[in-house]
């Protein structure tokens, strides 16, 4: 019985020191590139964006994101949103979750441009498909807390780390939609253009990604919510915006703080879903008519 | 030099395909070389030739490699072993930059599902394979138009596919293979997905472009019915392997196995077997200087009713038969000339055995088969085209494949007035 106590079976192994010895040695190695990010991100990526969206008067903004969801969607979306917009405006919170968005945009922008990319190679390579799919796990299932630790300690607390950790935690979707949306495409379709002296290139642009655009939009839309997820965590580590609110509240016990803020986020995304969704909808018809 | 000339075309579909074709060349059967490694044997040591302007059609059950050879042919599947060779350009050793030329230029392509382009009109379906060779935009629509036109799609260019039924779909498959001008039109199992009566159309539709285009057809199908309709020559897979190349006639007549066999046995004889093959030599035949009494001696001993009277050049005069050759034998008639009667039915070599049934049995002679300039090649009695539909294949020894009827037409008795029997 006592090989199978707990000294016998099991050496004593304490490694977390070691990681954590590792990670400070890399997080100073790499210190120059990371400042150079995090300014990048921070002053260049989001301060630009939310300069578009926090200077002009709040009314021409509110009227422009009613034109969006109105185009994407229809004229209800649109009135819901100018509504909801304005009465946030009413009650003081609009500029906030306007910073929060634009790190959301920023963040989603970067998981795309990063993912996509990705999504045609793994459908394209069989390889390249089998080594992406355990990192794509490993993203997706580490506890986001965990990123946001990691991003702050890389790029400083800041809307660069909340950028940086909803890249990280958003990306997997766009990877695997596109993956699966090209893979989906009927095989004799692909043929057909191959058959008429196509090249791998010309498959992909006038086939392959047109079929596949429907799917592709679900995991826009999946890397946008998933940003926004993100970033409201990012406001524990001083990401600012409405998320920034989110935290006060929590922080301070202050109900009335948290609720409002909160009811806030949820019209974001409640926003942010319908138009994002309406578009791969529509593209879909159309890929399908 | 034939068009299309295969050699020895084998793929073999796993991760180590040589240990595969080593075992084919072994002649290892498909299943014996899965067990054994594991390899999937799709197409072994196929070779045939396809001729300018033919139909030709691959014929098999499903699973036995015709989709795979007919995607060999432009390597949407690239061979294990094996040549295509196109005009004497070995298309199985070409470059990938050369492949994509030919594909544009020379051989075009109909899908079973239509595989049509969803995202594009009607008109940029058709006009697809002239985009991808560069062709401008308004030569490309004019182009696209002729062809939708031929098909009888004049007016859909801007509609989209999901406004079509299936049969329309697949007219813009053909017009998408008609519309670069391809010499050659590869056809995998096109009309398969359709219902029967549109498939028929479809068959119509195909038969009456080539005749118009002439262009080379290879034609996939599992329907025999089909194969037998539209194609030139059939070449017949099971298991990856050809079993038999030749004419419809040729393999329901004289199928290679009994796998063959089997198969045909569903098929409407009567719609693919024509007159030749049911044809005999006529047992005698009389010139019109012949006497009443002459002709009455051999209809007598032949137990017979009536005989064909040709011309010194084998044209047919009319039909002696026994009611009048014994009223000019009272009468006294020196010879059958004026006593001929026209109570017989003619049909030419390529009439169908279904044609000749309906008329069979109308006169007292067999049905006489005549060729363009009216020379008598043969008859068809009953007995032998009830044979050839119960298909009895026996029939071969006796039939005369050049037609016996015509070596009388080049030496012609000199002595009109004796009958001519001909030797068996």
């Amino acid at each position: 019985m006592r090989l199978l106590a707990q000294d016998a079976l099991f050496p004593d192994w304490n490694i977390t020191e070691n990681v954590g010895n590792a990670w400070d040695a890399f997080v100073d190695a790499s210190e120059v590139v990371f400042d150079a990010l995090s300014t990048f991100l921070d002053d260049t990526l989001v301060s630009s964006v939310e300069w578009i969206l926090t200077t002009p008067p709040p009314i021409v903004v509110i009227i422009a994101l009613a034109l969006v969801a109105w185009f994407s969607k229809g004229w209800k979306l649109g009135l819901g949103t100018f509504v909801a917009f304005w009465a946030m405006q009413s009650i003081g919170y609009f500029e906030p979750t306007m910073e929060s968005l634009a790190i959301v945009l920023v963040a989603a922008l970067i998981a795309l441009v990063i993912g996509v990319p990705l999504g045609i190679l793994a459908s394209r390579s069989g390889p390249a498909s089998k080594i992406l799919r355990p990192v794509l796990d490993f993203m997706q299932t580490m506890p986001s807390f965990v990123y946001l630790m990691l991003a702050v300690a890389l790029v400083g607390v800041g809307a660069a780390g909340g950028v940086l950790a909803s890249v990280i935690f958003a990306m997997p979707p766009a990877v695997r939609l596109t993956e699966l949306g090209i893979r989906q495409v009927d095989k004799e379709v692909v043929e057909a253009a191959e058959a008429f002296g196509a090249t791998p290139g010309e498959v992909l642009r006038q086939v392959q990604l047109p079929l596949a655009l429907p799917t592709i939009m679900a995991g826009v839309n999946q890397v946008i919510m998933l940003s926004l997820s993100m970033v409201v965590i990012g406001g524990l580590a001083g990401g600012g915006g409405i998320a920034g609110n989110v935290v006060e509240g929590v922080t301070r016990l202050d109900f009335g703080l948290g609720i409002v803020a909160g009811l806030c986020v949820v019209v974001l995304a409640v926003f942010l879903d319908r138009v994002t969704s309406a578009l791969g909808g529509d593209d879909g018809a159309a890929a399908a008519a | 030099m034939s068009h299309i000339d295969v050699k020895g075309l084998t793929k073999v579909f796993g991760n180590h395909p040589e240990r595969g074709v080593e075992l084919a060349r072994q002649g290892k059967s498909k299943d014996e070389i899965l067990a054994e490694t594991g390899q999937v044997l799709a197409v072994n040591d196929v070779s045939f030739d396809v001729d300018q302007g033919e139909m030709f059609v691959v014929m098999g059950l499903s699973g036995s490699g015709k989709s795979t050879v007919i995607r060999m042919l432009n390597r949407l599947i690239e061979p294990t072993s094996g040549t295509v060779d196109l005009d004497g350009e070995r298309i199985s050793d070409m470059s990938m930059s050369r492949l994509r030329e030919v594909r544009a230029q020379k051989m075009s392509m109909v899908f079973q599902h239509f595989a049509l382009f969803p995202h594009r009109t009607v008109g940029d379906n058709a006009a697809y394979g002239l985009k991808i060779q560069g062709v401008d935009e308004a030569e490309r629509r004019e182009r696209a138009e002729g062809a939708l036109a031929r098909v009888g799609l004049s007016g859909w260019f801007d509609r989209y596919p999901s406004e079509m039924s299936g049969g329309m779909k697949q007219r813009v498959g053909i017009a998408r293979g008609l519309a670069t001008d391809a010499d050659i039109l590869l056809m995998d199992e096109p009309f398969s997905a359709l219902d029967p009566l549109i498939r028929r159309d479809m068959q119509d539709l195909l038969m009456e472009l080539q005749a118009e285009l002439s262009r080379t057809v290879v034609f996939i199908t599992h329907d025999l019915n089909e194969a037998m309709r539209i194609g030139d020559r059939i070449v017949v897979m099971k298991d990856g392997a050809v079993v038999q190349v030749g004419t419809g006639e040729e393999i329901i007549h004289d199928p290679a196995t009994t796998y063959v066999a089997d198969f045909v046995a569903d098929v409407d004889r009567s719609r693919v077997l024509t007159a030749s093959l049911a044809m005999h030599e006529p047992s005698a035949t009389f010139g019109p200087d012949a006497t009443p009494r002459e002709v009455l001696d051999h209809l007598d001993t032949s137990e017979r009713n009536g005989v064909y009277v040709v011309d010194d050049d084998n044209r047919v005069l009319g039909v002696a038969r026994d009611q009048e050759m014994a009223a000019a034998m009272q009468a006294n008639a020196p010879t059958i000339r004026d006593h001929l009667v026209d109570a017989y039915a003619t049909a030419s070599p390529d009439t169908l055995l279904d044609d000749l049934s309906a008329i069979a049995a109308r006169h007292t002679v067999s049905i006489a088969v005549i060729d363009d300039e009216g020379h008598l090649l043969g008859t068809v009695p009953r007995p032998a085209l009830l044979r050839a539909l119960a298909g009895d294949r026996r029939m071969d020894a006796t039939r005369g494949s050049d037609g016996p009827a015509r070596d009388q037409v080049e030496a012609p008795s000199e002595d009109a007035t004796t009958s001519r029997e001909v030797p068996a």
